[in-house]
């Protein structure tokens, strides 16, 4: 690929939505009463995600997360909880589905309105050694709502 | 002078900025023909058969050998083991000298810029034989702390193990001192990672005074998967094997077994042989430089990165001074993660590595999760500098608008 367009897709990667959600995270910190605490790591870059969730019912009534690591991972971490909160594990599926589709490169869901802010994640499919990065809250989050349902 | 010819891949891909070199090197077409022809002109399995073929196999893999033992400084050939690498080497002198001299109560002693290579092995060795691992600490300028070294050693030290240059910061260890003071005050084995020393100093085994050097083919322009070990005869005879199979066996009974001479002891099953032949190629390459030649050339760029990194607001350099390093910078850049500046940069053909390096111990020591490194080799020049820097300074851009 000439240099100039991989240039272009930089540009694309680094959105300032993305920039805003590393330097300002939101739902960053400890959640007070958390049901589930679920630790994820990328030992290959060293980014770490612990994802705090509060269930009511199957809904996620809160969460929150800590740790450290790329824009990618933590900018990822910040709009998931923004999006996920007060959702039920029925709609939540769907949506990680997508997300995961969008950054993988399987399905062009910049559109999708659903996915709110994290579409601006959509340049990470043309990295695939960033897709972890976008994916590790997520993982989290699917191994927090599996251990919920047990 | 132009090396870069030399190198297919770069010849191929003359915008690209490869300085990832500590990670794994590029292949001259030298070593990657003398694959082919062994391939074309001696494939068959050396020491089995008796037929012309076979025997030519056979000395090809012996004279890979003599030529890497030459290279080395190792006059006792048989004592050059060929490994998949250092990984290999180190897990061999763990494994079938640890297991059995190591016990209760007694000492490790690692360092804390170590590879996990030659970290993990004796950490488990000593969990498994209920010994204590030491860990020697570094001082703020990424040296090894020689008098928190010295504390360490003991006559219960049975293990002491560093290596020749770190990869992860490029220091340069002062191999003479270390040995001085082990050989002084233990009567420990002495194991040395030379995973990096090898592609970058002239390394004279005989000379060191370490008992166990392990070393990597592909880090000095040599194929994947073909390293070695050296040691002294008098420990590799007296050691079990490693692992067992063909090649290594005199002769099995039915319930014993004696083992072959040296080395063909410690190197059960068929041998990589087309990767020795194509290592001892990468033996010649480099000497015909001249290791000397390597290590100012990759000085002379080294300085002038870290120089110019120094200059840039934000940057955060580790380690010693480029005077006493191989051709390594490891720095970070403001809160722009070392992961984000490499694909800054890779979108501009220059592959560095971003991450803990393989050495999470370091890396909490530093207190950063990961760091950038930038590793220089006979190939680069000074664009490849150029073209970091310049990249360095767009991550600085892409990252500034959203600056708090
Ligand atoms: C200092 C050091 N030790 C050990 C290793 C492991 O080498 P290999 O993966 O070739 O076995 C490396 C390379 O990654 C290294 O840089």
């Amino acid at each position: 690929m000439p240099l100039s367009d991989r240039s272009a897709q930089i540009s694309a990667l680094y959105q300032e939505m993305i920039l805003d959600h590393y330097r300002r995270p939101r739902n960053k910190g400890e959640l007070e009463g958390a049901d589930a605490s679920v630790a994820m790591k990328n030992p290959l870059c060293g980014d770490e995600i612990y994802l705090h969730v509060a269930f009511d019912g199957d809904a996620v009534r809160d969460l929150k997360f800590t740790g450290r690591g790329c824009s990618i991972s933590q900018a990822s971490a910040s709009m998931m909880t923004q999006l996920i909160k007060g959702k039920s594990a029925a709609e939540i599926e769907p949506l990680r589905d997508r997300f995961r589709d969008m950054v993988m490169g399987k399905a062009d869901a910049s559109e999708d309105a659903s996915l709110g802010s994290l579409r601006s994640l959509s340049g990470v499919a043309k990295f695939p050694a960033r897709v972890r990065c976008a994916l590790l809250a997520w993982n989290a989050l699917e191994t927090a709502l599996a251990e919920r349902s047990g | 002078m132009n090396r870069r010819a030399d190198f297919p891949l770069l010849a191929a891909n003359p915008d690209l900025h490869y300085l990832d070199s500590a990670a794994t090197s590029q292949k001259p077409a030298v070593v990657l023909d003398a694959l082919r022809e062994f391939y074309e002109t001696s494939n068959a399995n050396p020491h089995r058969g008796a037929y012309e073929l076979s025997v030519a196999a056979t000395d090809r893999y012996d004279a890979a050998r003599a030529t890497l033992a030459r290279f080395l400084g190792v006059a006792d050939a048989d004592c050059l083991i060929f490994t998949r690498g250092t990984t290999e080497a180190i897990n061999l002198v763990a494994s079938a000298w640890g297991w059995r001299n190591v016990g209760p109560g007694d000492e490790i002693v690692v360092t804390a810029l170590e590879h996990h290579a030659n970290f993990v092995p004796w950490q488990q060795l000593a969990i498994g034989r209920g010994a204590t691992l030491r860990i020697c600490e570094l001082t703020s300028d990424g040296h090894l702390d020689l008098d928190h070294f010295r504390t360490l050693l003991s006559s219960r030290t049975k293990v002491v193990a560093f290596a020749h240059v770190s990869n992860a910061l490029g220091t340069i260890n002062p191999v003479r001192e270390l040995v001085a003071l082990a050989r002084e005050l233990t009567g420990a084995v002495i194991v040395c990672d030379g995973a990096q020393g090898v592609p970058h100093l002239r390394v004279r085994y005989d000379e060191l005074g370490v008992d166990f050097y392990a070393f990597s083919g592909h880090k000095m322009c040599g194929p994947m998967a073909i390293g070695g070990l050296i040691g002294p005869r008098w420990l590799l005879e007296t050691m079990p094997p490693y692992q067992m199979g063909g090649d290594m066996i005199e002769f099995v009974h039915d319930q014993t077994t004696t083992w072959n001479v040296l080395p063909q002891k410690f190197e059960a099953g068929t041998p990589n042989a087309a990767g020795a032949v194509g290592l001892a190629a990468a033996a010649d390459y480099l000497d015909a430089i001249g290791m000397d030649e390597v290590l100012r050339h990759e000085r002379e760029l080294v300085s002038d990165a870290y120089a110019r990194l120094a200059a840039i607001d934000g940057v955060i350099l580790y380690g010693p001074p480029p005077s006493e390093r191989s051709g390594v910078v490891s720095f970070t850049l403001d809160d722009v993660h070392p992961h984000d500046l490499a694909t800054i940069l890779d979108g501009d053909g220059i592959c560095i590595r971003a991450g803990n390096h393989c050495a999470q111990p370091l890396m909490r020591r530093l207190d950063v999760s990961a760091t950038a490194r930038a590793s220089f080799y006979v190939y680069n020049d000074k664009s490849d500098t150029d073209a970091l820097i310049a990249g360095v300074l767009k991550a600085k851009e892409v990252f500034g608008h959203a600056a708090v």
